[in-house]
């Protein structure tokens, strides 16, 4: 991977010569234009018919992935544990919010209005599984290491068996019935509003809290770091996000069962996690979007797909423990004050001179 | 209370399966501090190489006599399946061996996707049944219904766990293994070979897995899936019975039986069963983290 990066380095000084060539009010706004015009993109390229509604669906799980992997990537990544229930959560958001719109809201009489409602669904969806990641952090955090691995493997099989076990969701035959919510420009609202959190949270005090617990978690409540509270918190959010990830999914497929949540949903997510990075947004970005795609194209297979995925993961395991991206990040994702461009201005400009100036003369 | 035996005895025969698998994880989690996910698709492996080795001998061999088919069938399914863990921990585990943990981990949860599903890609997804290899005799006890088959699994299992229990304890391999969970870093030092060693742990793991594995499929279907769940329930019983602890592993799997035989008759369907253990597993990590006979590990700073 150094060598492809090595390779694309032309690439990368042609485009790092042409972008500090703006002036700064066209840097600045640079990314929100980014993100607007993806959002013009998803907004009318389906309504005019230019995406096939085949590519729309994959684009939409594309989506709903990047939001998984990302909340994953949050506990996994940034904070170093071992969470491996996601699916689970996903599955809490996915009923709850199913449930909203099937029943809820139509006994309410507002079913005309559910596309309005329907970000306060997901929210409320997003909350009912972070309230169930806040019930499981309780325990699991009291040891460390192996343990959450267990706990959150527990719960997920704990949401199946339950979800299998009541009659008035369909049991194991499933849930359906939800009207179709989900479409391509929301998908991209909800990634876009994850991965600013997600970004804003891993550069602020709470996020440095959880970096310093991955890196060592005893030095890190020496520094008095509430290693508890930042842990409980970083997994409520991760599993809120889950939940909307999974009220998304119940919304563009109609049709939930609880098996679609099992072991395997979580370590499709893991898979994920691991092959974009650790410690990555951009590496989130990245894994859920390949492993998707190769996915759908690896279609023509069959269960040979199904082999070669876990087989990926465990080469790139070997060759690569870290991932694409592994705790790299792409410039624009890291705000102004953390790239490096900036502490070298800074050293340049402020730092050298003021060196300088002490040098010559000594007595200030 | 006739009943109850009954039930009993049918716990006794899967709490026996249980406990096999169990030992294997609780034996890898001991020396490397793995918890090697890829077990249960090894126990699912081991009882395809007893459905098809049992199957060929049925069909070719001479009139060999039940137990020696037995035998013989139980003996290449362990075979096989110690020969595809070494190899699964030579190029799958040991390049990770100094790479962050979870590497590791996710690496042997892609093992066992990728054993999964090459199997259900190559044999085919259908149930399948092993040969009647010992014909089943049934017949009652003081009223207690059985069949030979029942008794061969509780003895079998019985016989094997004593033995490994004498391995760890008594042999210079199982020094060398316990010296390794000891303290993996002064230990090579003292001309302990230690990649030798895990090999070979993971070996036992995996041929008393394929134990536990054949003795399974005279009684259940089989199929390319069936390990995920075993698997999972093994691993819940390594760690109520203390992971890393070779007799709580066994005590955990027992244990285990017993909810899953006793789920349906207290609760009103099989289905909550799943329920029931990992809600067990979930409350007894609250007030005993370390399971029933671990100990807990203090962490040096």
């Amino acid at each position: 991977m150094e060598k492809v990066s090595g390779l694309l380095s032309p690439v990368r000084n042609f485009w790092n010569s042409f972008y500090s060539a703006w002036p700064d009010p066209v840097k600045k706004a640079f990314t929100p234009g980014l993100v607007g015009l993806l959002f013009f993109i998803m907004l009318v390229f389906p309504a005019l018919g230019l995406i096939n509604l085949y590519w729309q669906q994959v684009l939409i799980y594309v989506g709903i992935n990047i939001i998984l992997t990302l909340s994953l990537n949050l506990v996994n990544g940034y904070m170093g544990e071992f969470s491996v229930g996601h699916a689970g959560f996903m599955a809490v958001g996915a009923y709850v919010s199913s449930i909203l719109t099937v029943w809820v809201l139509p006994k309410l009489g507002l079913s005309a209005y559910a596309p309005y409602l329907f970000p306060l669904v997901l929210i409320i969806g997003g909350l009912a599984a972070g309230l169930s990641g806040l019930i499981i952090a309780f325990p699991s955090f009291r040891t460390r290491g192996d343990y959450l691995a267990i706990v959150t493997l527990s719960w997920n099989m704990i949401v199946k068996s339950i979800l299998e076990n009541i009659e008035a969701v369909g049991g194991p035959r499933g849930f359906m019935g939800m009207p179709k919510l989900t479409n391509l420009a929301w998908v991209y609202v909800w990634v876009v509003i994850t991965i600013w959190f997600i970004r804003n949270l891993v550069y602020s005090n709470y996020g440095r809290g959880a970096l310093s617990i991955r890196e060592d978690e005893i030095a890190a409540s020496l520094v008095s770091v509430d290693t508890r509270k930042v842990k409980i918190v970083i997994f409520v959010i991760a599993s809120f996000f889950a939940g909307i990830a999974g009220g998304l999914y119940a919304h563009v497929l109609l049709f939930i069962n609880p098996r679609a949540f099992s072991i395997l949903k979580s370590t499709d997510i893991l898979v994920m996690v691991y092959l974009g990075g650790i410690g990555s947004i951009g590496g989130s970005i990245l894994g859920a979007t390949i492993y998707t795609v190769l996915l759908e194209l690896l279609r023509p297979l069959q269960v040979w797909r199904w082999v070669i995925g876990p087989l990926l993961l465990v080469l790139l395991m070997i060759f690569r423990p870290r991932g694409i991206m592994g705790m790299r990040e792409w410039g624009f994702l890291v705000p102004p004050e953390e790239r490096p461009e900036t502490w070298r201005k800074e050293r340049e400009t402020i730092i050298l001179p003021r060196l300088a100036s002490t040098r010559a003369n000594p007595e200030r | 209370m006739q009943a109850f035996l009954q039930q009993i005895l049918n716990a006794l025969q899967l709490g026996s399966v249980y406990a096999l698998i169990a030992l294997g994880y609780s034996m890898v989690y001991g020396i490397i501090t793995l918890i090697n996910f890829a077990h249960g698709d090894i126990f699912m492996v081991s009882t395809y190489v007893a459905f098809f080795v049992g199957s060929a001998l049925m069909a070719y061999a001479l009139k060999l006599p039940g137990l020696i088919t037995f035998l013989l069938t139980m003996f290449a399914s362990m075979m096989f399946t110690a020969f595809l863990a070494v190899v699964i921990e030579r190029f799958a585990y040991r390049p990770l061996r100094k790479a962050p943990r979870v590497s590791a981990v996710i690496t042997a949860l892609g093992v066992g996707l990728f054993l999964e599903n090459f199997t259900l890609a190559t044999i085919g997804p259908h149930p399948r049944f092993l040969p009647p290899i010992i014909p089943v005799q049934r017949f009652t006890i003081g009223g207690i219904a059985t069949s030979n088959i029942q008794l061969i699994i509780i003895f079998v299992s019985a016989i094997v766990m004593f033995l490994l229990d004498t391995i760890v304890r008594r042999t210079m391999v199982g020094m060398a293994m316990r010296a390794i969970s000891w303290d993996k870093f002064t230990v090579p030092l003292m001309g302990v070979p230690m990649d030798r060693i895990i090999s070979i742990t993971f070996a036992l793991g995996a041929s008393i897995a394929a134990v536990g594995g054949t003795l399974y499929g005279f009684v259940y279907t089989i199929d390319p899936y069936m390990g995920i769940r075993i698997g999972w329930w093994a691993f819940i019983s390594a760690v109520v019975g203390g992971i890393g602890n070779i007799r709580g592993a066994m005590l955990g799997g027992y244990l285990l039986g017993l909810v899953e035989i006793f789920t349906p008759v207290i609760l009103p369907s099989s289905t909550y069963r799943d329920f029931v253990a990992f809600s067990m597993l979930l409350l007894l990590l609250v007030f005993r983290p370390y399971g029933l006979l671990g100990r807990p590990v203090t962490q040096k700073v």
